[in-house]
């Protein structure tokens, strides 16, 4: 220990060493969910699909904002997720929730490691499209398999045993789903951000900053980036499981691109590579997109698609980019 | 309907893809900027067609050249005020910026024309089939696949005997080189831009009578323009136009064979396309 005191003299030195310990604000977005379902109560059916996004865009964070895999179709793990726990319950009589998360986590991993053990070895557009024609792949034969899926009308109706035995799924008012869903989202949370401050995370960056300098100092990139992939779709899997035991049913929707495209935006919209973008894009974009639907229900998509240029032009890296920049520029008046 | 029946609409639809995307593989070869907008122009094109033939009732050509003009310029206006701000960003915001403006094409068209679907009046020269001795076929198919191929002939004199679609070439294969020789890429890029989008736009008025037109046509379609520039390779004419052919008529022939999940042989063997040659099926530089 004595020896390590003079290197963690060094500024820098602390920044790294101190970077994983947990934070004091970091309690505050759970403090946050937890005061909501005591003072909004009126929301909380929309609060869990805030939570569902959040989890679902946390997932893509990994792949995205940590190992730099640009994807387009990661909706297909969200939508294998959604649909193991709907298939399981309508045909199998599999109506535990708890192991219907583990199961749709262990089918939406086992397609994660299968299609990205083929398709991490692109890169760039053909990556992106390699994403998109694997989910519009999975979107098909759901909507072929009708007889099973339900096809283009999907799952409707869909009951789900109590949690824990104990506690009913609350239709009316969604109590019950959102703390369920805020109690994973949690465990999901830690285990990427144990994930993405260990050496494994460490080496994903540097992956995505330079991977010819990975590939030289000997990190095995493949395998690597498969592991992120595989973990991403798990948890990508237990989002779409939550939103169909929180919902009640799954549809095609679930496998689609505007699912894709929308957590791509929010994660983008909150800022990728730092765990939180994902809490605030889910919040910014949900509440803004709800908030002008309500308002104006034909021109919704001015207002959201305005807001998405405005950021993308002056905001660098999402809102929390935008955050950066101001905290910069006030620490330093005078350096400009 | 027999093969060659299908085959001639299959090559029908493969010329529409063809003009509204060579305009987007070029553009993302220039600048490698992923414009998601680009189907918005289509649909622009397609409106403006449609509603000058309406109330000013010009003819089916005129209103199309109309489209490419007025979408050609819009699109350099929005080229210099905007897009040349993200030139150096990264691809996520220019995906997040693209996307932005696809919502408020769609927004602007949903409140300025209305929500519903619009026809495309043909006029009557173009309506009926035609006997070309083997088969009689729809006049409007055939006049596509006469169009498509007329374009792509242009197209191809113009990339590969002109000055300018060679400093295109060569902005393409290597910026930095292109530039130190002298190639003003950011002005090179502004007009490609615009001819792109003109394209697209008068892609969007001739596959309105196919494609259909409403608001939602350039999310609809956004995956068809970048699989057929995914497959046809960046910055290459020829390499579109055989992809456009090959998906048009496959997509044709597969979704009259199997109604039902007929749209899954494209993507498995886009993905299988993609897996075997990356860089796009006729890319000089290969996988």
């Amino acid at each position: 220990m004595s020896r390590s005191e003079p290197a963690l003299a060094l500024p820098a030195a602390r920044t790294l060493a101190a970077r994983h310990r947990v934070k004091w604000w970091e309690a505050l977005p759970w403090l946050a969910g937890i005061a909501a379902f005591f003072f909004l109560p009126s929301y909380l059916a929309f609060g869990t699909q805030v939570l569902i996004t959040i989890l679902f865009a946390l997932s893509l964070d990994l792949v995205l904002g940590y190992a730099g895999i640009v994807t387009l179709g990661h909706a297909a793990f969200f939508g294998a997720g959604a649909y193991t726990v709907g298939l399981l319950a309508a045909h199998f009589g599999w109506k535990e929730p708890l192991s219907g998360l583990v199961a749709a986590a262990a089918v939406a991993g086992a397609i994660g490691f299968a299609s990205g053990y083929v398709l991490l070895r692109t890169r760039g557009l053909a990556l992106l499209m390699l994403t998109l024609c694997t989910m519009a792949i999975l979107q098909e034969s759901a909507n072929v398999a009708a007889s099973y899926t339900g096809g283009f009308d999907g799952m409707p109706d869909l009951t789900f045993a109590p949690l824990l035995g104990i506690i009913p799924f609350d239709v009316l008012y969604f109590r019950s789903q959102y703390l369920y869903a805020l109690v994973v989202l949690f465990v999901c949370f830690v285990v990427v951000r144990m994930l993405v401050y260990a050496p494994f995370g460490q080496s994903l960056t540097g992956i995505r900053e330079n991977v010819l300098r990975m590939h030289a100092v000997g990190a095995p990139v493949h395998a690597r980036l498969v592991i992120a992939y595989t973990v991403s779709a798990a948890i990508a899997g237990v989002a779409g499981a939550l939103f169909t035991q929180a919902n009640a049913f799954v549809n095609l929707a679930t496998l689609g691109l505007d699912r894709a495209a929308g957590v791509l935006i929010v994660l983008i919209l909150g800022g990728y590579g730092r765990l939180y973008g994902a809490f605030v894009g889910a919040i910014a974009y949900m509440v803004l997109e709800r908030a002008l639907a309500n308002a104006y229900p034909t021109a919704w998509q001015l207002g959201v698609g305005l807001t998405l240029m405005a950021v993308a032009l002056f905001a660098r890296n999402g809102i929390f980019g935008l955050a950066d920049a101001l905290r910069r520029r006030l620490a330093a008046p005078g350096s400009k | 309907m027999d093969l060659t029946g299908i085959l001639l609409g299959g090559l029908a639809a493969g010329m529409v893809l063809f003009i509204v995307s060579v305009g987007l593989s070029v553009t993302m070869g220039l600048m490698g900027f992923v414009n998601l907008a680009h189907g918005g122009f289509a649909m622009l094109g397609g409106y403006v067609a449609v509603m000058s033939m309406r109330h000013w009732s010009l003819p089916f050509p005129a209103a199309l050249a109309l489209g490419f003009v007025a979408i050609a310029a819009l699109s350099v206006v929005l080229e210099r005020l905007l897009y040349a701000r993200l030139y150096q960003a990264s691809e996520l915001d220019q995906v997040l910026f693209s996307i932005g403006l696809v919502f408020v094409l769609i927004a602007a068209i949903t409140l300025g024309i209305g929500p519903e679907s619009q026809t495309l009046v043909l006029p009557d020269w173009l309506r009926g089939q035609t006997d070309l001795g083997f088969i009689r076929y729809r006049t409007y198919s055939l006049a596509l696949i006469a169009v498509g191929t007329l374009l792509l002939i242009g197209l191809w004199l113009g990339f590969e005997r002109t000055r300018l679609g060679a400093r295109i070439r060569a902005a393409v294969d290597n910026r930095r080189m292109a530039e130190s020789l002298g190639v003003d890429v950011g002005r090179l890029f502004t007009l490609t831009f615009a001819i792109g989008s003109g394209l697209a736009a008068v892609g969007g008025g001739l596959g309105a009578e196919i494609l259909g037109l409403d608001p939602q046509y350039p999310l609809r379609y956004l995956p068809y323009f970048l699989i057929v520039v995914a497959v046809g390779g960046l910055g290459r004419v020829t390499g579109v136009f055989c992809a456009a052919l090959l998906i048009g008529v496959l997509d044709f022939v597969l979704k009259v064979e199997f109604p039902k999940g007929g749209s899954m042989f494209i993507y498995a063997l886009t993905l299988m396309a993609l897996l075997w040659r990356p860089q796009g099926l006729l890319s000089r530089r290969g996988g």
